[in-house]
């Protein structure tokens, strides 16, 4: 803590230079060169995972051009089409953006499907009570706050948990998917105390004072999106431009250098995973008051595929925004392609594992001849950083620790 | 409690925790070795697709087991070159494998039998009484043969090495990669063992995420078990307990919450892996290369 607040005091100096840091080199030529690398990482990813899709199509026996086109048809092809695309691409970017927050502090939350879940249960509970007929100025607010307050302490749980204990992320966090379906479900079962309808196996629906209200006469679209754009800003402006952001990130590249310029490694990833759990739980929020008027009791499993746009988006707002618009759109036009072409919808899903695996692949594979090529020519250290590199992104324990740093704080 | 019930609960309790059990040993192998494995889910999913769906087409279930196994076996191949020779991320990889084996059985149930994620019905494996399938005893036995090869083999020593410290076990010249490898299979076929035991023991079809969580059960048995096979089945019998437990209060309207004993599993090990009653300690060389540290 002492630290930590002395770290606070010099503030503005490591602010100024963060890409040191990430690099070892200065500034803009590098930053961009990063930067149109990971898109093109990302994009070498998709492509080729659309090309096992195609093929996957191929050998099913149907046409894969046409069950493409259709997919793009129905996604962008009119009006409603384009609406439901940014519907299905809000809980998406908000579930991106918290994975992204958690990887840049170097921690893989798995636990988004859940907080995102208790996010809706919360905000669904608080717009389904009448308030004294609060007015909307008042109930909204409230059901949102609800929602990310929910979401944040579930994703707090994992971070304090590693901070103090050390358990991994990866291993909690998935407990506590599971434990945040039996609370919801449980939840759903006491009409005699909450505003539930265990008949639709929901909560009562919200109230009109308490819905995101529609945006686009004729579609579903619903002010959601707006939050998720709003979210992708400030979080943006969070990581980048003050010094919590940047103490996030610098955790997440090396916890021991980060220890070494006063940064408390603990605090700093139970800030990154309370920031990850209010913004999954906004996700559910936005889907609970926006899209269904209520929280349904059905796992929607937007909280993996947000892994995947996480991952795709290479972590950073504005690609995630990006990659949530590209599954977003693949979700939207999946059923016209299913109708058109004859292709099942499911081939979405198996599309996005195939575009995780991808990612993970074409990344790995990259990093891997890059740095040997780095090691053949100039010796170590970028071949070193390499494999470290691919370290703090596991978020496993013992890469983290510095080999030889300064001594433990 | 009169002696039917709790036969009958005993019973529940062994068949619930049979596909635990092979999925926890394949957990166990693979963590052991030094790799992280997340992917368990989807390579039961994957086994008990294939199994059903093999049982079908050749019309036997021991061809359809064998088809099973094999498949996730493929699908571990996956992991294991991801892992191991592209050294990429192990969480990711296994992210992967989960959703990849929950959706191309979707796709494919819908391309070969026209349903929403159901095989047809199928003949089941033989059972040994009590309605218990010949696959019980053999995961029960598998529990101290996993132990001898582990701690009693010169092989199974050298994989703990490497899942300890990987750079120190490649020093003495230990092909690293190849046992990990050899262990990131057996935990394929062992999950789809795994898988297949619901498939086409307990049910006699497939029908879309069978599984429902419990490759990560069999992931949180193995952690509450400490990484040992004696702990692992004492993990996956509690677990497999408890939801014999559910099962019975459900159909005997026992006054207790099955919500709490559904997620008991779950909690427990929250409880173990941040050490709260007792250590929990990963083998230290999860997740790492030997080249890289």
């Amino acid at each position: 803590m002492g630290r930590d607040a002395s770290g606070k005091a010099r503030g503005p100096v490591p602010v100024r230079q963060p890409d040191a840091v990430a690099t070892g080199v200065t500034p803009v030529g590098v930053r961009l060169g990063a930067a149109a690398r990971s898109g093109l990482v990302s994009l070498a990813a998709i492509g080729v995972a659309m090309l096992v899709g195609a093929l996957v199509i191929a050998v099913s026996g149907d046409d894969p051009v046409l069950a493409y086109r259709a997919l793009l048809s129905g996604a962008f092809g009119d009006r409603r089409g384009v609406a439901e695309t940014l519907v299905a691409s809000t809980p998406l970017i908000l579930g991106g953006l918290a994975f992204a927050v958690a990887s840049r502090a170097g921690l893989f939350n798995i636990g988004i499907e859940g907080q995102l879940f208790l996010g809706s249960l919360a905000a669904g509970l608080v717009a389904a009570y009448g308030l004294g007929g609060a007015p909307a100025a008042v109930h909204l607010p409230l059901a949102i706050g609800a929602g990310m307050a929910v979401g944040a302490v579930w994703g707090a749980i994992p971070g304090v948990l590693k901070a103090r204990t050390g358990a991994s992320e990866v291993i909690t966090t998935i407990m506590l998917n599971y434990i945040a379906y039996r609370i919801s479900a449980f939840a759903i079962g006491r009409d005699d105390l909450l505003p539930v309808n265990p008949d639709r196996v929901a909560t009562d629906p919200a109230l009109p004072g308490a819905r995101l209200a529609r945006i686009l006469d004729g579609t579903r679209l619903h002010a959601g999106i707006l939050l998720a754009i709003a979210a992708a800003v400030i979080l943006w402006y969070l990581l980048f431009q003050t010094t919590t952001g940047y103490r996030i990130r610098a955790v997440g590249l090396s916890r021991g250098a980060a220890a070494y310029a006063g940064i408390s490694w603990g605090r700093t990833i139970t800030v990154a995973m309370v920031l990850s759990g209010a913004l999954a739980g906004l996700a559910g929020t936005s889907e609970a008051l926006g899209l269904q008027g209520r929280h349904y009791d059905q796992p929607p499993g937007y909280g993996f595929t947000a892994i995947a746009v996480g991952l795709v988006g290479r972590n950073h707002p504005l690609g995630v925004v990006l990659a949530g618009l590209l599954f977003g759109a693949l979700n939207a036009g999946a059923t016209e392609m299913q109708s058109t072409a004859g292709t099942s919808k499911e081939l979405v899903q198996v599309l996005q594992g195939l575009v995780i695996l991808a990612v993970a692949g074409v990344a790995a594979a990259e990093r891997f001849r890059v740095g040997q090529w780095f090691a053949a020519r100039f010796g170590g250290p970028r071949a070193g950083r390499a494999g470290s590199d691919r370290a703090s992104a596991v978020g496993m324990e013992p890469d983290l620790e510095p080999r030889a740093g300064p001594p433990a704080l | 409690m009169d002696d039917f019930f709790t036969i009958s609960l005993l019973v529940a309790t062994l068949r619930t925790a049979t596909p635990l059990i092979f999925a926890a040993l394949g957990g166990l192998l693979s963590e052991r070795s030094g790799v992280v494995n997340i992917g368990l889910e989807g390579l039961m999913l994957v086994g008990a697709f294939m199994a059903a769906t093999g049982a079908h087409y050749a019309g036997d279930p021991f061809v359809g087991l064998a088809i099973g196994v094999g498949a996730a076996t493929l699908a571990a191949v996956i992991h294991a070159v991801w892992c191991i020779t592209l050294r990429g991320d192990q969480v990711v990889a296994g992210t992967a494998i989960n959703l990849l084996g929950l959706s191309i059985p979707a796709f494919l149930t819908q391309r070969l039998f026209d349903t929403a994620g159901r095989t047809p019905t199928i003949d089941r494996l033989p059972t040994i009484g009590r309605g218990l399938n010949v696959l019980v005893p053999v995961a029960f036995l598998l529990v101290p043969i996993v132990w001898y090869l582990l701690f009693r083999t010169k092989p199974g020593l050298r994989v703990m090495a490497a899942g300890e410290d990987p750079r120190a076990t490649e020093s003495v010249g230990i092909n690293v990669a190849r046992y990990r490898y050899a262990c990131v299979l057996a935990s394929g076929a062992l999950a789809g063992l795994g898988g297949a035991v619901l498939s086409i023991g307990d049910l006699s079809f497939y029908t879309s995420n069978m599984t429902q969580g419990r490759g990560f059960i069999a992931l949180a048995a193995v952690i509450f078990g400490n990484w040992s096979p004696l702990g692992t089945l004492a993990a996956t019998l509690l677990f497999g307990g408890a939801q014999a437990i559910q099962i019975q209060a459900q159909t005997t309207g026992l006054p207790i919450s099955t919500d709490v004993l559904i997620a008991l599993p779950y909690v427990l090990t929250l409880i173990a892996i941040t050490g709260l009653f007792r250590n929990s300690l990963p083998p230290a060389g999860l997740g790492r290369h030997p080249t890289t540290g």
